[in-house]
């Protein structure tokens, strides 16, 4: 994303007195590849007119900000104990053999990130997963796999369209 | 047991439905503000102070108290502060309230600023709840159309600014002080206490900081009166608690319980008891940092006294149920691997006693582990839970060791069991 979107953003929220973690999440959700790149660190830093090593203290200490490129969709399995006893271990399985990689990794064609996260207040329907801003209950390995297969259906149309 | 109580007494579950604000206010909703803003402050605290009140976001402080701190300091710029970080794994109460009940949370943030004498409000609400986010936002928006947040609510000349602050994928953030820091745009790392955030808040101006479910609870107090509050519950616990229910249980799902009530009434009433043909061999109560605890205590009524006399956390109001299918060990694992990833290192016996007690732990369940290692596991958890900086080492402490106290065989059967077998390995 180009500094002049970072500029955008960071304007809109406020420049120097918007709040530095609102900042990073708003520029992580509008770049593309769901990350703070050097170059928005840079371009926050000077914006809000902070220390570069502020930025990235801050980057880095939360779970949600990514300092480097994600997929374009962000599939997160839930992994504490409500979920894990409801069968999180099939359900995360079936997905890194549906995308090929592990927690933590990027498919190869960059459509899809996969992260565990805390509890998503959803254990009234464990085992749950959350892909980009929705949550997905009750699930089954299968349920999963469709879910993804579906995602990756609309992206290549898009793309296509 | 009655039929179950559910919902309809301060929080109305059971409707399971989205109470706008037309529908809230048909229901006697802003009455409670309409009526704060006409006497005096020190009245409508006085009533908040008999009702008992106390806080839902797990240290159970009396909230008129902690309204008077605020309201007390010289410093007049004051803020207020929803806590809806809600991070505690098995806990879905405040998300429900937040996308269902949300105007009376915003009616209890309204009237609680107002008390404190405060004119700035954040709602700290966890990236993960991005719904409820927008429930929010747009709830906010028509509360300022109609008068009921802004500038001059009611005609009242008091105003409130109220804004959302998203979290970002941090547990500890939910500490009041880490919460702090996470707005002021540092980490999200716990500060001293004293000062208080009370005293020394957000930017240093005097905070008041309340969890969800709590502010929730003020406008229908106020409205219905402290004698009918008192009525719900006990002598020693006022009002309800919502109780998230998830695990091994027939049904799942958010409840609303008066204080007294047992434990095993709620997992048997509400949640059904255990699944055909399966026993219940634990229930950890109060989330990752509660307790793990037999079936024998179940009995122990759901009230800050008699459970703090049990050794038994009620904290966000979390029960979770293993059934005897289940490893106490995979549980610990579970949960020290959840606290070894939130904690922030700052000291030394939240930062090294996970990662050792974690070590121990993956070490029993593979097998290599001699009682020794369980001596070793016990040292550690108590150093966490005197030592820690803050909660959350203290409460990982403490978790590890109510399952330390209550399963200590099974620990001990898993040395046994393979150290036999690699007894057998050398002969053969
Ligand atoms: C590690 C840790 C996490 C916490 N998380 C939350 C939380 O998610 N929500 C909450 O309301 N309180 C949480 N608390 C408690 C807060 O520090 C604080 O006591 C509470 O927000 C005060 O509100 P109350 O008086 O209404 O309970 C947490 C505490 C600790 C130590
Ligand atoms: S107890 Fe843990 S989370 Fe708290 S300050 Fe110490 S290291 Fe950080
Ligand atoms: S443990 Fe997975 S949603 Fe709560």
């Amino acid at each position: 994303m180009s500094t002049a979107e970072v500029y955008e953003i960071v304007h809109r929220l406020g420049l120097e007195k918007a709040p530095l973690l609102q900042v990073l999440l708003a520029v992580q959700e509008a770049s593309p590849h769901k990350y703070i790149s050097e170059e928005a660190v840079n371009e926050i830093a000077r914006l809000q007119k902070v220390s570069r090593c502020r930025v990235y203290s801050t980057a880095s200490f939360y779970s949600e900000i990514s300092l480097k490129p994600r997929g374009f969709h962000l599939i997160r399995v839930c992994s504490n104990a409500p979920c894990e006893n409801a069968g999180r271990g099939e359900i995360q399985k079936a997905v890194q053999e549906e995308l090929g990689i592990s927690i933590g990794e990027t498919t190869q064609d960059g459509i899809f990130s996969l992260e565990s996260v805390n509890c998503l207040g959803a254990c009234y329907k464990s085992p749950a997963i959350k892909i980009d801003h929705e949550v997905y209950g009750d699930l089954t390995p299968e349920g999963a796999v469709a879910i993804i297969r579906r995602m990756r259906e609309v992206f290549k149309n898009e793309r296509t369209a | 047991m009655s039929a179950p109580l559910n919902g309809n007494l301060v929080f109305n579950v059971a409707g399971k439905e989205y109470v706008g604000l037309d529908l809230y206010r048909s229901r006697g909703g802003y009455s409670a503000l309409q009526r704060v803003l006409q006497q005096s402050p020190e009245a409508s605290i006085e009533e908040l102070k008999q009702s008992g009140l106390r806080g839902r976001g797990g240290a159970a402080f009396p909230t008129a108290k902690k309204i008077e701190m605020v309201r007390d300091n010289a410093e007049t710029d004051r803020y207020v502060i929803c806590n809806a970080d809600e991070g505690e794994p098995g806990t879905f109460k405040d998300r429900y309230i937040m996308t269902h009940l949300t105007f009376q949370l915003l009616e209890g943030i309204t009237i609680s600023a107002y008390l404190a004498g405060a004119s700035k409000g954040i709602l700290y609400v966890r990236h993960e709840y991005w719904e409820p986010q927008n429930v929010l936002r747009a709830a906010i928006q028509e509360a300022t159309e109609a008068g009921l947040l802004g500038d001059n609510i009611l005609g009242s000349g008091f105003s409130l600014h109220l804004e959302i602050f998203s979290g970002a994928g941090s547990y500890l953030c939910g500490e009041e002080t880490a919460l702090l820091s996470s707005i002021e745009g540092r980490k999200g790392r716990p500060r001293l206490k004293p000062p208080y955030p009370t005293q020394q808040g957000l930017w240093d101006k005097p905070t008041l900081i309340n969890n969800v479910e709590t502010l929730s609870n003020i406008p229908m107090i106020l409205k219905n009166g402290v004698e009918w509050y008192r009525s719900l519950g006990t002598s020693d616990s006022h009002g309800t608690k919502l109780i998230s229910l998830s695990g091994d249980i027939q049904k799942r799902g958010l409840v609303e319980v008066p204080f007294g009530i047992t434990f095993r009434e709620i997992i048997e009433t509400y949640g059904g008891g255990a699944k055909p043909g399966r026993s219940i061999k634990a229930v950890n109560i109060g989330g990752a940092s509660g307790v793990l605890v037999p079936p024998e205590m179940l009995d122990t009524p759901l009230e800050y006294g008699a459970c703090a006399k049990a050794g038994i956390t009620i904290g966000s109001g979390a029960v979770f149920v293993l059934d005897d299918t289940r490893s106490i060990l995979d549980n610990v694992h579970n949960r020290t691997r959840f606290f070894l990833h939130e904690s922030c290192g700052k000291c030394t016996p939240c930062r090294e006693g996970l990662r050792q007690t974690h070590a121990i732990i993956h070490k029993l369940m593979d097998g290599s582990a001699t009682p020794q290692d369980v001596d070793r596991l016990e040292r550690y958890t108590d150093a966490m839970q005197h030592a820690s900086f803050c909660g959350l080492g203290t409460a990982a402490g403490n978790s590890l060791s109510s399952s330390l106290h209550y399963y200590r065989d099974e620990y001990l059967d898993h040395c046994a069991k393979e150290n036999e077998s690699s007894d057998r390995e050398e002969i053969a």
